[in-house]
């Protein structure tokens, strides 16, 4: 972003004259707040942004923002942003959306806008849940799930939505948590990286699924079952107590102590945020296998992007070639029809 | 109230010239290259100065089994002297690459017609494939027809032997052997099809130079020949046209050209969001080639992807146009509600095909006009309207961008296969005559504050690009309160909010043309109502009906929705009103609900056009 396109905001500046409807305690207040709070930090201009969601919760975001700002239909959020960011590049295109919206009805586009590596952001709200309509268990929901319309329990296992992500192509996969004061650098590190850029965020349904992440994120828990990452350092938690370390026996991470904060010694290497295997591996870490969730930026390794390949292409194809639409429509095979005498 | 058809006068029907018109179809297997043959016999008839209509009838299947009677790929072109409007009931000629094209296509020849067959294919084999227990050709079978019967597949492979082809290659030259002798057969020049081939085979000068060969051949077969009898040359002289120039058009290619127009004619760049799907994908194909057009093209992940996508670039300032046939029309509807809840522009052209679900995908139908008019939840009014013909969709095309643009709205674009593939000669329009619409972005807070959903005279919501600053604002698919935008579920805003997207769209009505008569008087017995692709069969019928002193009259809508507004008055100064639809009757229907008219219905679901004799003998009935 160039200096004539940057402007001085307050988070005020972001919110919009409309009231926030979600229910009391909802873990959407906290990552409202933190958006509005990463956006002055960005330099970007309200007038450039574009908020686009799809149904569900999350996705009356848009309405609480002070931007531009598209509550679509139930998982069409990256379709619909995808036209806008090919018919005007320059606009700053934010997803908001949910893990059935991105993941169950939305998942197609989800894959295909990753794929194509549009430049946006996209913040999936994982409550594991279905909200909006009460109660039902959600593409990422546990197993077991018990809700109005699997009263036995879920028996199908859930998606991972980073696993998914990656495995559409995505280029840039972190994690952060609703109410966790790391989200807005989780934001920021999203906005500047080119491309599509994809946020599952840990948010807490109060009423239909809570405390269900109260496994990593109660302050009790948190520091053993939370591994912030950061690229070119020691993979570190437990206030580097424990580490990742990489078995080349079997190929995978394993929790190791580290003694005197000798991370070396103990085997725990640096995360490298373009390594692609490392980041599966990092993905599939659970908490409830002993590990640490991982969170904060997972995977970062851009690609050109779709939006600007496009442009590109459209010009390339279009140099030195003019709009004349008189001369398009007389093309092909043509012949002249002279004057003659009429014949009724 | 009736009146008579005005007969001519003799000093009239003198100086009418012969009326003559000739049907060929080219049937084969859809591996012969029918549809190429039918192709380039289209140009050169269109180069000769005769006004045409074809009708390209090919299988869903790319490469069916060779030799079977599924796997036939036909072509009928119907060429004259005078106005051609349809693409003919039945061929004068049939040319016949093998007996499966012969069996599927012999019942509708003419009595007395010409039959031309590839003897070589008639083999024990492909006869037993088509169900010929014995050759066709020798037991006397097609006696009611003149036959002519020669190994066409030899005289091929001594032509083209000289450039030393495998026996498969010099075999695909087989369909230039015959389109060389039907050049003879109606005196036609061959240098543009030599050009033509040249330029295809540019980088295989040999290929190239076996399919001139076998076209020189074929043609030179005609001029030597002994043959008498059926194997005639004839010239049907060129049809009267208004003088200018002339190109063929396929309503694809119209379409597509009709688009960017309305694009330039309402400065918008075009934005197209499409998924393949028979017949509508030539649309995306020509659209795809027009970058400098100001035309971005999408080939989305589906056909919801591809609408939401239209919509998105719609709410960033372009035209956002998506097309498909019904079975993608039907994905799309929920996007298009939403289109009509945001009030934003959007063109959809629906390409229909036989339904219902797949249908016939390569058949044309016109079943989809309820779908347009009433197929989405809720009170959900958008305009629709439909092209006659492939020259009359460049037209369409432009309208459906101006009531889009100016009307904040969805509208439906309704073709179907038929005009999609088919071909006809188009007087090239001068595009300057054309009146533009430009398009009025809200740029910046109006007098009195800025309303998302404030309206204008034609009640069409504001405009704003994101990006613009001062008028920023959120939409969506949730009841918008009037003026605000904001979200509102009260009981009088909803009903208010219905009523205003019901009165924009009905006021429509008062900025589109009056309905005119096409062909009779404006009262009378009876009126023959159509719209789209049956205008060619309609209007001869009727035509033929009138001149034998029938008081019959045509009217063709291309308003479906909203309806012009003296549609209804005039309905109602016919005795009778009969509609013939490609369907089960929904233009009758919808006739009946809006102006309680006895309109009734004239129905065909073959996946073939009407023939002007079944219409002509539905309006005898009507008038008995």
């Amino acid at each position: 972003m160039n200096e004539m396109t940057t402007l001085k905001t307050t988070p005020k500046d972001w919110e919009s004259d409309q009231e926030v409807r979600w229910c009391p305690g909802c873990g959407d207040y906290a990552i409202l707040k933190a958006v509005q709070r990463t956006l002055p930090e960005l330099g970007v201009r309200p007038e450039n942004t574009v908020f686009v969601s799809g149904i569900g919760c999350s996705s009356r975001f848009p309405y609480y923002m002070e931007t531009y700002g598209f509550h679509t239909i139930h998982g069409r959020a990256p379709a619909i942003a995808t036209g806008v960011k090919l018919a005007n590049p320059e606009l700053d295109v934010w997803i908001i959306t949910g893990d059935g919206d991105a993941l169950s009805i939305g998942g197609n586009h989800t894959m295909h806008l990753l794929r194509r590596n549009l430049d946006c952001q996209i913040l999936l709200f994982n409550n594991e849940i279905y909200g909006l309509t009460k109660g039902q268990y959600s593409p990422t929901s546990r197993a077991g799930t018990r809700s109005p319309s699997t009263p036995f329990g879920s028996v199908d296992r859930p998606a991972s939505p980073c696993a998914f992500a990656q495995g559409s192509g995505a280029r840039f996969i972190a994690r952060g948590i609703d109410t966790h004061k790391k989200l807005p650098d989780v934001l920021k590190a999203a906005h500047a990286h080119k491309g599509a850029s994809f946020v599952e965020i840990f948010q807490n349904c109060i009423v239909y699924n809570d405390d269900v992440f109260a496994g990593f994120t109660d302050k009790k828990a948190a520091p053993d079952n939370q591994i912030w990452l950061e690229h070119g350092e020691p993979m570190l938690f437990a206030n580097g107590t424990k580490g990742l370390a990489l078995d080349k026996s079997d190929l995978r991470l394993h929790v190791v102590d580290v003694v005197d904060g000798n991370w070396e010694a103990a085997g725990v290497i640096r995360h490298d945020q373009t390594n692609p295997g490392i980041a599966r591996m990092l993905i599939d870490l659970s908490p409830q296998r002993g590990q640490p969730m991982a969170l904060g930026v997972i995977y970062n390794d851009p690609r050109p992007t779709f939006d600007s390949a496009v442009v590109a292409q459209n010009a390339e194809a279009a140099k030195g070639k003019t709009a004349d639409l008189q001369a398009l429509i007389s093309k092909g095979q043509t012949w002249q029809v002279e004057k003659q005498p009429h014949v009724i | 109230m009736a009146s008579a058809a005005r007969e001519l006068t003799p000093r009239e029907a003198e100086a009418r010239p012969p009326r003559e018109e000739v049907v060929v179809r080219f049937a084969g297997d859809s591996g012969d290259g029918m549809q190429l043959t039918g192709g380039q016999f289209t140009l050169s008839t269109a180069l000769a100065g005769n006004d045409l209509a074809t009708f390209p009838d090919f299988p869903a299947e790319i490469r069916a089994p060779q030799g079977t009677t599924f796997g036939v790929s036909a072509f009928q072109i119907n060429f004259g002297s005078t106005a051609i409007d349809t693409a003919g009931d039945q061929p004068d000629v049939l040319i016949a690459m093998n007996p499966a094209a012969l069996k599927t296509n012999v019942a509708a020849l003419k009595p007395g017609g010409l039959i031309i067959a590839d003897e070589g294919e008639f083999g024990a084999r492909n006869l037993a494939k088509a169900g010929y227990e014995v050759s066709p050709l020798t037991d006397g079978s097609l006696a009611r027809w003149q036959l002519l019967a020669f190994n066409i597949s030899q005289l091929t492979l001594d032509a083209v032997k000289p450039f030393g082809l495998g026996n498969k290659e010099a075999l695909r030259c087989k369909n230039m052997w015959t389109l060389g002798l039907a050049l003879w057969m109606f005196d036609r020049d061959r240098a543009p099809i030599i050009k033509w081939l040249r330029t295809k085979f540019a980088k295989a000068p040999q290929l190239a130079e076996a399919n001139i060969a076998a076209l020189n051949a074929g043609h030179a077969y005609g001029e030597t020949a002994e043959l008498s009898g059926p194997m005639k040359q004839h010239h049907i002289a060129p049809a009267p046209a208004e003088a200018g120039l002339y190109r063929t058009v396929t309503g694809a290619e119209s379409i597509s050209l009709g688009l960017v127009a309305g694009a330039q004619l309402a400065g918008l760049p075009m934005f197209f969001g499409g998924y393949p799907i028979t017949p509508a994908s030539a649309i995306l194909h020509h659209l795809a080639r027009l970058k400098e057009f100001g035309v971005t093209t999408f080939q989305a992940e589906d056909e919801i992807a591809a609408v939401a996508s239209a919509i998105g670039a719609s709410y960033a300032g372009s035209l956002g146009v998506t097309s498909s046939s019904g079975p993608g029309i039907a994905l799309k509807t929920e996007a298009i509600g939403l289109a009509i809840m945001t009030e934003l522009p959007l063109v959809i052209i629906n390409s229909q095909r036989g339904g219902p679900s797949t249908g016939l995908p390569t058949k044309t139908e016109q079943s989809d006009l309820y779908q347009a008019v009433y197929g989405r939840n809720g009170d959900a009014p958008l305009a629709v309207i439909a092209a006659r013909s492939p020259a009359d969709a460049f037209d369409c095309a432009i309208e459906a961008v101006r009531l889009a643009t100016q009307f904040m709205t969805p509208v439906i674009l309704l073709t179907d296969g038929y005009i999609a593939n088919a071909a006809e000669p188009w007087k090239v329009p001068d595009v300057a005559a054309y009146a533009p619409f430009p398009t009025a972005f809200l740029t910046s807070v109006p007098e009195g504050g800025f309303q998302p959903y404030a309206r204008d005279e034609k009640l069409a919501r504001p405009w704003v690009k994101p990006g613009t600053p001062g008028l920023l604002h959120r939409i969506g698919g949730i009841e918008k309160q009037d003026k605000t935008g904001n979200i509102d579920y009260s009981p009088t805003n909803h009903q208010q909010m219905t009523d205003l997207r019901k009165a924009k769209i009905d006021g429509i009505a008062d900025h589109i043309p009056e309905q005119a008569v096409e062909l009779g008087e404006t009262s009378g017995r009876l009126a023959v109502v159509g719209w789209g692709s049956t205008y060619g069969p309609i209007r001869q019928a009727v035509s033929r009906a009138r001149t034998r002193g029938l008081d019959v009259s045509h009217i063709h809508i291309r308003h479906i929705w909203p309806m012009p507004r003296n549609l209804g008055a005039l309905l109602k100064g016919y005795e009778k009103i009969l509609v013939p639809e490609m369907n089960g009757g929904q233009l009758k229907t919808v006739l009946r609900d809006q102006f309680l008219v006895d309109a009734r219905s004239l129905s065909k679901v073959s996946g073939q056009p009407f023939r002007i004799a079944e219409i002509e003998a539905a309006i005898e009935e009507a008038l008995a």
